[in-house]
């Protein structure tokens, strides 16, 4: 990783990644891939979680990548009271937790539950909702790889339009993911009118730490995705994790922005808009877009998704 | 203190008794007066100190219990039936994290054909979840059963259903004697688990264990279970010698020491089969018959059992559940426990969706057993009628 990666800047802005004295709240020696979007942002999230609230806070972590390689007897990963139970479940038991904490007059202990998209978006949906619908004290934070990348890169509702899975792959027929299908869950976040929702991505560490720093102690049920490009299962090199989540970003195709109470506050914008298949292009996921069955329309449906992006999330600056 | 109450009502206020921190409530047939209870109690004031959450599905009033267990606190959650199913994921789980849930399971049919009323089947999902399970003979028992819960699952790690019939006894008014708080106090003192979710003590809870490791976490359950049987025992003494009220323990016996045959059942059937055991022995003028209730279905106590029915030429098991295609469920678990005694078992499978059961019905039955496996009311009429619809169907 780059230091530019890591945001270390000098001076008052430096990250919490980039301090001497991190928390270190998932240490080295867990099982996640080379180049793992997800275990850099978790890393990241917990961190500035655990700055941000002076240490207390708990977390509870959904079965998928993130759980299977951070905490397997006899080893863990983890520096902070954490509880795996089930896949679907995450948000009903960070709830339970956070209502434990209450009763016990431990407001203090902050409540972070963490999960896949599939684990977010699908199977938890339930669970996520009703914790939104009571307003429990509650950071949820979903890690956004666009598919099962634990049992070997299926399908989910947050897999983007004309993606390869190995539930979509793409033959004479079809085309990828179907266009047309999928869910926005921070969408679905802000109408409940929740205090707090954002969308963050690991090209961008500044401004994930910030939003997960300000959610932290925001009390009552809060909402962050977090874009987690997966090497293994979008096909790229290792090394490309955060360049190719930048290019999300540029592209519009993953659009930063925060909600207060189920109204947009604040976007970031994109200063210079690359096309969508400058970020298409570099994944395999996409390549049966491209080469000898290309077909503009393809690459027109994504290009709109992108704009549509920019327009409703004002990420076209003022 | 005697209350007349509704089932659901008594087990309410015996939860409030026991101080729980976290309730999480979803309706279901026939449990549903339980959580409304227990809600009623803590947004009046009289159950303070407690959170209660209505949750959106079994699957999170289960899981929320998961959560506070595993953060330290008491926690209690009721279902019933499809709500019983619906959560079995995480019913699995609270065992294997090892936390002592209370949860009341008001026993009711499993659908389709959709069916609110009482039978066991919802029970029998559940019997090798790695939960205990005991069941109430009547409302006095229902409440003293979860009082004793409490206290049987934070000594065990393990978590608990407490079985009462749907209806029969969620619904239905009886007088119950309900302990003072201070007694109660005494008995359940301040639950303070060693270990939990705590940021001055991380650990990890739920780690994903490999080959190497699972069979010894699951045999380790086996032997909790196994240990369990002195401990609901002790925990039944303690209760009987502290409220001058005998309640809960492995198994009861009720005029056995001479009989030749004896009643096996759960739950409040036992009710309706001491009477028809009563009237039998007092026309005979001797105690021909002997019944036997089963309060710990988990885990199954079989050398009580085994002590209890040692002496019997005939045991009949009524039970409220079977396996399709296989016959009774408590029966094999009860001809196990035989295994070697020269002892006729049968099997009467009855009251399924609440069919009813009459003193006419099971004194006929106990006393000239037609087969080895019965179906207590079964209109036979009805059944050659469908099946020959079925067969010229398959035909067709």
């Amino acid at each position: 990783m780059s230091s530019l990666t890591m945001g270390n800047r000098f001076g008052q802005n430096t990250s919490v990644q980039s301090s001497s004295n991190r928390p270190n709240t998932l240490t080295s020696g867990h099982r996640a891939c080379q180049g793992c979007g997800e275990g850099l942002a978790a890393r990241c999230a917990i961190d500035a979680a655990f700055t941000a609230a002076k240490g207390k806070i708990a977390v509870v972590n959904a079965t998928g990548c993130l759980e299977v390689v951070s905490c397997s007897f006899p080893d863990n990963s983890w520096n902070v009271p954490w509880i795996h139970s089930l896949f679907g479940n995450t948000a009903a038991v960070a709830s339970g937790v956070a209502a434990a904490f209450k009763n016990k007059g431990q407001t203090d202990v902050r409540v972070i539950a963490q999960g896949g998209d599939g684990g977010t978006t699908d199977i938890g949906m339930g669970c996520l909702s009703g914790m939104f619908d009571r307003n429990d004290d509650v950071l949820y934070i979903c890690y956004d790889n666009q598919a099962y990348m634990n049992t070997g890169v299926q399908r989910s509702s947050a897999t983007p339009a004309l993606a390869r899975t190995a539930t979509t792959m793409p033959n004479s027929h079809y085309n990828g993911s179907d266009p047309e299908t999928g869910k926005n869950v921070p969408d679905i976040a802000m109408a409940h009118g929740i205090p707090y929702v954002a969308v963050a991505s690991v090209g961008n560490i500044h401004d994930l730490e910030r939003k997960v720093a300000k959610a932290i102690n925001i009390r009552g049920a809060k909402y962050i995705q977090i874009h987690c490009p997966c090497p293994l299962g979008w096909g790229f090199p290792t090394a490309e994790t955060i360049r190719i989540a930048r290019l999300a970003l540029k592209s519009g195709m993953y659009p930063l922005f925060e909600a207060e109470n189920g109204a947009l506050v604040g976007s970031t914008p994109i200063e210079d808009q690359i096309p969508v298949e400058e970020y298409l292009r570099v994944q395999k996921r996409f390549a049966h877009l491209f080469g000898k069955n290309e077909v503009p329309e393809d690459i027109g449906i994504l290009q709109k998704i992108a704009n549509r992006n920019i327009e409703k999330y004002r990420l076209g600056g003022v | 203190m005697l209350y007349q109450l509704e089932g659901s009502q008594a087990v309410a206020r015996a939860i409030a008794l026991c101080r729980p921190e976290v309730v999480c409530a979803y309706p279901i047939t026939p449990q549903t007066h339980i959580v409304e209870g227990v809600g009623e109690l803590v947004r009046s004031g009289q159950l303070e100190n407690c959170q209660y959450l209505n949750v959106e599905s079994e699957m999170a009033a289960i899981s929320v219990a998961i959560g506070s267990e595993a953060a330290g606190v008491r926690s209690y959650t009721a279902t019933s039936s499809q709500g019983l199913l619906y959560m079995m994921e995480a019913v699995y789980n609270a065992s294997g994290l090892e936390l002592p849930i209370v949860m009341t399971l008001g026993n009711r049919a499993i659908g389709a054909p959709l069916n609110i009323w009482n039978d066991h089947t919802d029970a029998m999902s559940a019997r090798d979840a790695g939960w205990l399970m005991i069941f109430a003979e009547n409302n006095q028992e229902a409440a003293d059963l979860h009082i004793q819960a409490f206290k049987i699952a934070e000594t065990l790690k393990c978590p608990i259903m407490v079985c009462m019939d749907g209806f029969i006894l969620t619904h239905a008014y009886e007088k119950v004697n309900l302990p003072e708080q201070s007694e109660v106090d005494e008995f359940l003192p301040h639950y303070e688990p060693a270990f939990a979710l705590n940021p001055k003590k991380p650990c990890a809870i739920g780690a994903m264990v490999p080959t190497t490791e699972f069979m010894e976490v699951r045999y380790l359950a086996h032997l909790r279970q196994l240990e369990a049987k002195t401990v609901i025992e002790k925990v039944g003494r303690e209760f009987s010698a502290r409220f001058k009220r005998n309640s809960g323990g492995l198994i009861r016996t009720y005029h056995t020491e001479e009989a030749e045959t004896i009643i096996v059942a759960m739950g409040s059937v036992l009710g309706s089969i001491k009477d028809t055991v009563d009237g039998l022995n007092q026309a005979s003028g001797c105690d021909r018959y002997g019944v036997m209730s089963v309060v710990s279905y988990r885990p199954f106590p079989d050398e009580q059992i085994r002590e209890a029915l040692k002496n019997a030429k005939r045991v009949i098991v009524v039970e409220k559940a079977f396996a399709l295609g296989r016959g009774g469920i408590l029966s094999r678990e009860i001809e196990l426990a035989l295994k070697g005694f020269d002892i006729e078992i049968i099997t009467v499978i009855a009251g399924l969706g609440g069919r009813v059961i009459t003193k006419t019905m099971l004194s006929e039955v106990f006393r000239k057993p037609k087969d080895k496996l019965i179906f207590l009311g079964l209109r036979e009429d009805v059944i050659r009628q469908e099946y020959k619809t079925v067969l010229d169907e398959r035909r067709a």
